[in-house]
């Protein structure tokens, strides 16, 4: 009885279904700002390992979620240009010498430029430090788009902002006919036995493919005129003014906020706060230009608890951080003269676990479906 | 429901009216064919009823269009996509969105219809059009029929009360072609919407138009039934032919009139012998293929071909889209993709055999000429007089050879006018010519009756038969069952990359339920293509 009950309607499975990518990015954003505040390698360690946690859980089959991969080696990549940089290029400091390279000897007037010579421990830790900050920064926004359906995303963008998205998308679709057209006319080209350089590349291809371009647009344009693209209520002048001022004060204030909020020296008005303001601002801005668009939106993705969850989770852990970084600013900076073990301390650790639970609190993704659109995209390349 | 009153349409330079007082009235629920050869005012016609002429084109109209009440003078396109959907000649060009399922609902979108709506009717498109099982498939690698049948699909989400359709079957395959047209057909007869459609191929659409309206080179217009207007056109599809030919009255329009009136004629002929095809003693073969592959991934478009092409000898390459024809062509051509066998190639007199692949851009020319499916593809310069000139320096010929071979093909074109402002026909002219000055052992054409109206195939065929007397080896892909009856010698027939089927045209096609053409169809199981065939028999045997 007590069983039955128990597997009844308490219990109800959750669905697979794409978050918001909106959450993602909230998510992603609040895990990048979190890392930007700490160059304790043990920290950023199990920063990213929550993240890629996250990402092995919750990625589709989709084209775009192949590529995480790709930003794990970016990352390794940047750390290893650092420390190269750092043996090459002076900046070298501490006692630690471990080798010593040739020394190429500057005029004076380049003072403070040294190239080769001793190489320390402590200075190739300082660069390996820095970059490991880097690359788990290059880690989280790289699961955003790992994550987050790229056009969802555009899709979800409030309806004042409509017509952009639809250049971007309508960008993103003319790329790759502008390389079939170039595939296209450089076969003809061989067809008629050709293989001048120079003038007659430009004459004999790039005027052709930038016809072609202007043909397609062109029928394109009327293709989306006859399909009703840019109907809109009349508004009187003086609101389009408003609306204008409002998103451009607004956008204005959130990049004056984040830069507050990222960077720790600034005055603590300039970066929460600030960012808020331009927000609302930027919002109510928004909200004015939508009324004006008639238009809606074909299965939008819902905001629902789980997109919530997710998000708070990146806020919290980017929390977490700050108030790391008010009571123990030295293990998030951990010192290198005298060199010492970094040492993992519990609030940044708490952190990187909240990061983390989106691996369990995003619901499931639907790998039939993702599957159907990966074998689509095999067939079609 | 569309109301033209008066209408006079004057493009901005040009010396005379596109359309000239057109007074229509096409009814609803009507499926209205408009017929008329290239560059008279078709698209413009169909333009006009959504407003997109003259309010996107430009141009000064005169008089009144209406559509279910609304003045395309008063209401610009986009006020009108909820009542006319229009869907334009090449669908790829007008997709906005990657994704069947959002293509569907762009338009909708557009129009502010509240989600829920939305999403029925979708679910309702999908299986209207039978979509369904490619809802979430990229747009870019639909077939030319599934892409017809969304572009279709994505007006019809709107509820439109009128559907305008430029050419929407001319770049498909005889099956798909069949697909799209019981699509619209059920969309007439099932949800009462009014149909406008301009096509060349009569021979597909006439059996369902309910009128038929004709565009002349001045730009007036006539409209009416189509048996009556069938009587006095200039064009006509085959069985309405075969039909006057042979005096039946009232004039079939479809393959099962045809039928029904020809058992007579059948039997008359029966007695005839069906028209051989001349056999060549011992063809020279000039291009051997053999085990043939080539392949993008894991998808395989030629699988291990085995083709022998002869010299004199017009070769048709048959097959739905997809099934590895255009691939075929540029791999034998040497300068498309070859993942396995051989190709050898005959010169034309001196040189030995030679592998296409193996050889120079301009060598290869030489032996094997291509005309790829947008012949303006091989045209770059700006004018038709340079393009032949580059032509004979390229190929080494004495000046004036090219120009020469053009005018052999269509006389008098015009040597300053630019590539691009050609006909179609011109156009497909000048390219052939291009290709065929270097005095290629093999010349080969990827659809190129694609565009062309009546009267240009016609002149086509005749340039195509005429080569093929002279000793030119030519190579067709092509979908058109009446061009390959009325020059093809040969067929092939691909499928998934290997030949299904090779022999003499008459072989090939007659028993096929796709690629048989209107006449054979009518005659079964007699061996006649053509209504030449026909009525050169019947007169034959009148005599005697």
């Amino acid at each position: 009885m007590g069983r039955s009950t128990k597997a009844g309607p308490h219990v109800t499975q959750r669905l697979p279904r794409p978050l918001h990518p909106g959450a993602w990015w909230l998510w992603a954003l609040g895990m990048a700002t979190a890392v930007s505040r700490t160059t304790n390698p043990l920290t950023l360690v199990v920063f990213a390992a929550a993240v890629g946690c996250v990402v092995s859980f919750r990625r589709t089959e989709a084209p775009w979620a192949r590529g995480f991969g790709t930003y794990l080696r970016l990352g390794l990549l940047v750390v290893a240009i650092r420390v190269v940089f750092r043996m090459l290029l002076g900046g070298q400091y501490g006692t630690t010498v471990l080798f010593t390279l040739p020394e190429l000897h500057l005029p004076d007037a380049t003072a403070g430029v040294r190239i080769g010579g001793a190489v320390s421990l402590e200075g190739i830790l300082a660069a390996v430090y820095d970059g490991v900050r880097l690359a788990t920064l290059l880690i989280c926004l790289g699961a955003a788009n790992v994550l987050a359906n790229p056009k969802r995303l555009l899709k979800s963008l409030p309806a004042a902002l409509h017509e952009m998205g639809v250049a971007v998308t309508v960008a993103l679709t003319v790329a790759p006919q502008l390389v079939e057209s170039g595939q296209r006319i450089r076969r003809a080209r061989k067809l008629r036995g050709a293989a001048r350089r120079g003038n007659g590349l430009v004459k004999g291809i790039l005027i052709p493919v930038l016809e072609d371009a202007l043909d397609r647009s062109l029928v394109l344009a009327a293709a989306m005129d006859s399909r009703g693209y840019g109907r809109r209520a009349d508004q009187p002048r003086g609101v389009r003014v408003v609306t204008a001022t409002l998103v451009l004060t607004g956008v204005a204030g959130v990049c004056v906020g984040t830069y507050g909020v990222l960077d720790g020296t600034t005055p603590r008005v300039l970066g929460g706060p600030m960012l808020a303001a331009g927000c609302l601002v930027a919002i109510v801005g928004i909200r004015v230009g939508g009324r004006r668009v008639l238009r809606s939106v074909y299965r939008p993705d819902p905001w629902g608890a789980a997109e919530w969850m997710v998000a708070a989770c990146g806020l919290a852990a980017a929390a977490a951080m700050f108030i790391a970084s008010s009571v123990d600013p030295s293990n998030l900076y951990p010192t290198l003269q005298p060199l010492r073990w970094p040492t993992l301390a519990a609030l940044p650790a708490i952190g990187a676990l909240i990061g983390a639970m989106p691996a369990l609190l995003a619901p499931p993704v639907d790998l039939g479906q993702a599957s159907s659109v990966s074998r689509d995209v095999a067939v079609a390349s | 429901m569309i109301d033209f009153r008066g209408v006079t349409i004057t493009y901005p330079g040009a010396r005379q009216p596109a359309l000239r007082d057109v007074t229509l009235h096409i009814p609803e629920g009507e499926l209205c064919l408009v017929v008329g050869r290239t560059g008279v005012g078709k698209s413009t016609l169909l333009g006009a009823i959504n407003g997109l002429v003259p309010h996107f084109t430009g141009g000064a109209l005169a008089g009144r269009v209406t559509v279910a009440g609304l003045d395309t003078r008063t209401h610009p396109p986009r006020e009108l996509a909820g009542v006319v959907g229009v869907v334009m000649q090449d669908p790829v060009y007008g997709f906005v969105t990657d994704t069947v399922e959002e293509e569907l609902a762009y338009g909708m979108e557009q129009l502010a219809v509240p989600a829920a709506v939305m999403r029925k009717r979708v679910e309702e498109t999908l299986d209207l059009l039978s979509l369904a099982h490619l809802r979430r498939r990229s747009l870019h690698s639909l077939s030319g029929g599934q892409q017809q049948r969304v572009a279709i699909g994505s007006v019809l989400t709107a509820h439109p009360r009128v559907l305008v359709l430029d050419e929407p079957t001319s770049a498909l395959d005889p099956a798909a072609a069949e697909d799209v047209l019981a699509a619209l057909t059920r969309l007439v007869h099932d949800l009462g919407v009014t149909v406008v459609l301009a096509e060349h191929r009569l021979e597909r659409v006439i059996e369902y138009a309910d009128m038929l309206v004709s565009v002349d080179s001045l730009g007036r217009v006539t409209a009416g039934k189509p048996g009556a207007m069938m009587r006095v056109s200039d064009v006509a599809p085959p069985v309405v032919r075969l039909g006057q030919a042979v005096g039946w009255d009232p004039l079939p329009l479809s393959v099962r009139d045809a039928r029904r009136r020809g058992g007579d004629l059948r039997a008359q002929l029966q007695r005839c012998a069906t028209p051989e095809e001349p056999v060549v003693a011992e063809p020279r073969t000039v291009l051997h293929a053999r085990r043939l592959v080539v392949r993008y991934g894991d998808v395989i478009a030629v699988a291990g071909v085995d083709l022998d092409v002869h010299a004199g000898q017009v070769l048709a390459l048959m097959g739905r889209n997809g099934s590895g024809k255009t691939s075929l062509l540029w791999a034998l051509q040497g300068s498309g993709a070859r993942h396995g066998g051989s190709v050898t190639v005959d010169a034309n007199g001196d040189a030995e055999d030679a592998d296409p692949s193996r050889l120079t851009p301009a060598e290869a020319r030489t032996r094997v000429g291509l005309v790829p499916q947008s012949p303006g593809d091989l045209l770059y310069l700006a004018t038709v007089d340079n393009e032949c000139d580059l032509a004979d320096s390229q190929s080494q010929r004495p000046p004036g050879t090219c120009r020469a071979i053009l005018d052999r093909i269509v006389p008098s074109v015009d040597g300053d006018a630019h590539p691009r402002d050609l006909s179609e026909g011109q156009r497909l002219a000048l390219a052939l010519a291009v290709q065929l000055c270097p005095r290629p052992s093999v010349v080969m054409l990827d659809e190129p009756t694609r565009g062309l109206d009546e009267s240009a195939k016609v002149r086509f065929a005749e340039v195509i038969a005429e080569l093929a007397t002279q000793g030119q080896a030519i190579v067709v892909a092509t979908h058109d069952v009446e061009f390959v009856a009325s020059v093809a010698d040969r067929v092939v027939v691909l499928a998934e990359g290997e030949i299904v089927a090779d022999g003499p045209t008459a072989d090939v096609v007659v028993a096929s339920p796709v690629f048989a053409p209107q006449v054979a169809k009518v005659m079964h199981p007699a061996r006649w293509l053509t209504v030449a065939q026909v009525t050169a028999a019947v007169a034959a045997e009148g005599v005697r």
